[in-house]
């Protein structure tokens, strides 16, 4: 079921969109987010949700593969949509049938709140799909470094994250390396009641937290013999290039911005 | 001959709240010098790691004084004398600081500065010397144990140290991952005259080196050449070590009465001596 699970990876490719650098795709969906929050009738909403559909066709991902991955997701969608259908009562009553009365502000609010949650996973899934987790890493660095001024540990904050993601599949495979081994010994984490499944668990975290804590303590060492110290005075070896392309999708956001102040609606 | 590391007097004891604690490092003195191969051999225990550590400027000795590339090592030299030395240590997985081959050995060139112009020459260079240079864009878990070791190796050889020290490097590898790593540090030391202090169980990794130190319960038990130490073959078993295979073939077959003479530490030398000795009756 996780294998299904897009939210949050990456997937290869060579589309306008991944050979963007990550620092324009970051604040291209940090702003857009934010821009999203400008609609506010059916016009900016319906451009909203158009303009996310020509970048997932621009980026080549295929909506099949979006719609299988974020099941759950839009799961979430359609719950909220029949939430406002049912429990909002403003605007005049379109249907009505025994207890249930759908009224016409309902059916608009659902949709509008629908659109916005859409939009805005499908902008985050595109980045992550098309942005691998150290080049994000890179991107936010840079990006974050002007609150080094603030005191922001910045560099320390990308060194966990990259961390992290390199000892994520370390830490999978030893996981399943002592499940095997409790399971040779004879320990059941599939039946029983929860309270013994519980039980069982605990022999499969202790021995992975003492490994992660070792594996820390070397990779400390390794890092320290290595000349780590700290961001002071480091040079980069990944290099983030700033391409025409990349000022293009700042204006391309300027240009919807502009549009999407032209069409709402005053209130 | 010029001086790379030499320790005097040193001892060490960890810190610890429990009982009495025992010296890790037992006034230890020894010398290395520029371009040789030294091995560290010594039971489980006998303060090998502690010794490389304190060599790498990651904790203080006691008492005694080490000094490496004829400056003492204190918090003032450290970085420096850091840059230039390598080390890899046993567990490949632990060491590997980068996302991908390549960052990981760029990692040394990041953390001193090294502008980015001349790191990617480097960095091919380095990976090249460890015969790893196809696997750029990898992940460290898509590699082998061996693999991973020589990218290690990359990444110490990347600010072009003087001295490569490797803390049971191989311990953790497959026979032909080991073999591997052990050929790559070979060729390495004959090219560029890199000075090498390998720390191992594996016996057979002990007749490359120049010099042998046997460490017990954190002294120095005995230096010399491989033929010496291994001449003491019941000493070394004494304190748990292994001989290599052909050593102890050729004891053995003393012990039951086969007539040859002499240390044979490597199987040719202990079949030339058979035949050669049984032509000569
Ligand atoms: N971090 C530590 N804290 C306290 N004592 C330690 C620590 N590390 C090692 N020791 C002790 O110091 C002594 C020497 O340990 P060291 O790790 O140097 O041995 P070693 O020769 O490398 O052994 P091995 O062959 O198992 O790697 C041992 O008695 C050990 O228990
Ligand atoms: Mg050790």
């Amino acid at each position: 079921m996780l294998e299904k699970m897009i939210f949050g990876r990456y997937v290869p490719g060579n589309s306008f969109v991944h050979k963007l650098d990550p620092r324009s795709k970051l604040l291209f969906v940090f702003l857009f987010i934010i821009a999203v929050f400008l609609a506010n009738n059916t016009i900016t909403y319906a451009l909203l949700l158009a303009f996310t559909v020509l970048v997932i066709l621009i980026a080549r991902i295929r909506f099949y593969f979006l719609f299988n991955g974020l099941k759950p997701i839009l799961f979430l969608v359609v719950f909220t949509l029949l939430m406002h259908f049912i429990f909002t009562k403003e605007g005049a009553l379109l249907f009505e049938w025994k207890f249930i009365k759908i009224y016409e502000e309902g059916i608009r609010q659902g949709i509008y709140i629908s659109i916005r949650f859409l939009v805005l996973v499908l902008m985050t899934t595109v980045l992550t799909l098309t942005t691998s987790p150290i080049s994000i890493t890179d991107g936010m660095e840079t990006l974050l470094n002007p609150f080094k001024k603030l005191k922001l540990p910045v560099h320390e904050l990308a060194l966990m994250m990259s961390i992290s993601l390199r000892f994520i599949p370390t830490l999978m495979d030893e996981t399943d390396k002592i499940l095997k081994a409790q399971l040779a010994r004879g320990s059941d984490l599939t039946s029983g009641t929860i309270k013994q499944r519980i039980h069982a668990v605990v022999p499969l975290l202790v021995p992975l937290f003492v490994s992660a804590f070792k594996r820390a303590e070397d990779l400390a060492i390794a890092m320290e013999v290595r000349g780590y110290r700290g961001g002071e005075g480091r040079t980069r070896y990944r290099q983030l290039a700033w391409k025409n392309r990349d000022t293009f999708v700042i204006f391309l956001f300027a240009f919807l911005v502009a549009v999407l102040f032209w069409l709402r609606g005053g209130n | 001959m010029k001086e790379i590391l030499s320790l005097d007097h040193v001892s060490y004891t960890y810190e610890t709240e429990d009982e009495k604690p025992h010296k890790a490092i037992d006034d230890v003195s020894f010398t290395v010098q520029d371009g040789e191969w030294i091995a560290i051999v010594g039971h489980n225990g006998s303060g090998k790691s502690t010794l490389a550590k304190l060599m790498m400027g990651l904790m203080y000795p006691n008492e005694g004084k080490i000094r490496v590339f004829l400056e003492e090592l204190n918090d003032e030299t450290v970085w420096e004398i850091r840059s230039r030395m390598g080390i890899v240590f046993q567990n490949p997985d632990n060491q590997f600081v980068g996302s991908t081959v390549q960052d990981d050995v760029a990692f040394s060139l990041e953390n001193n500065g090294v502008p980015f112009e001349k790191m990617v020459p480097r960095v091919l260079d380095s990976l090249a010397q460890v015969q790893m240079e196809e696997f750029l864009d990898h992940e460290p878990h898509h590699l082998s144990g061996g693999q991973k070791q020589r990218v290690a190796i990359a990444g110490a050889l990347a600010m072009e140290p003087q001295m490569l020290i490797l803390d049971e490097a191989t311990s953790m590898l497959d026979p032909q991952g080991r073999d591997e790593v052990i050929r790559v540090v070979d060729d390495l030391k004959r090219a560029k005259g890199l000075t090498v202090l390998s720390i191992t169980h594996d016996l057979e990794e002990v007749l490359l080196a120049d010099r042998v130190i046997v460490m017990n319960e954190g002294k120095v038990m005995m230096t010399g050449k491989p033929e010496e130490i291994f001449a003491h073959g019941d000493v070394l078993e004494s304190i748990g070590l292994d001989l290599p295979f052909a050593s102890r073939l050729s004891r053995e077959l003393r012990k039951h009465g086969v007539n040859i003479q002499g240390e044979h530490m490597t199987e040719k030398e202990l079949v030339n001596e058979l035949w050669t000795s049984h032509f000569n009756k």
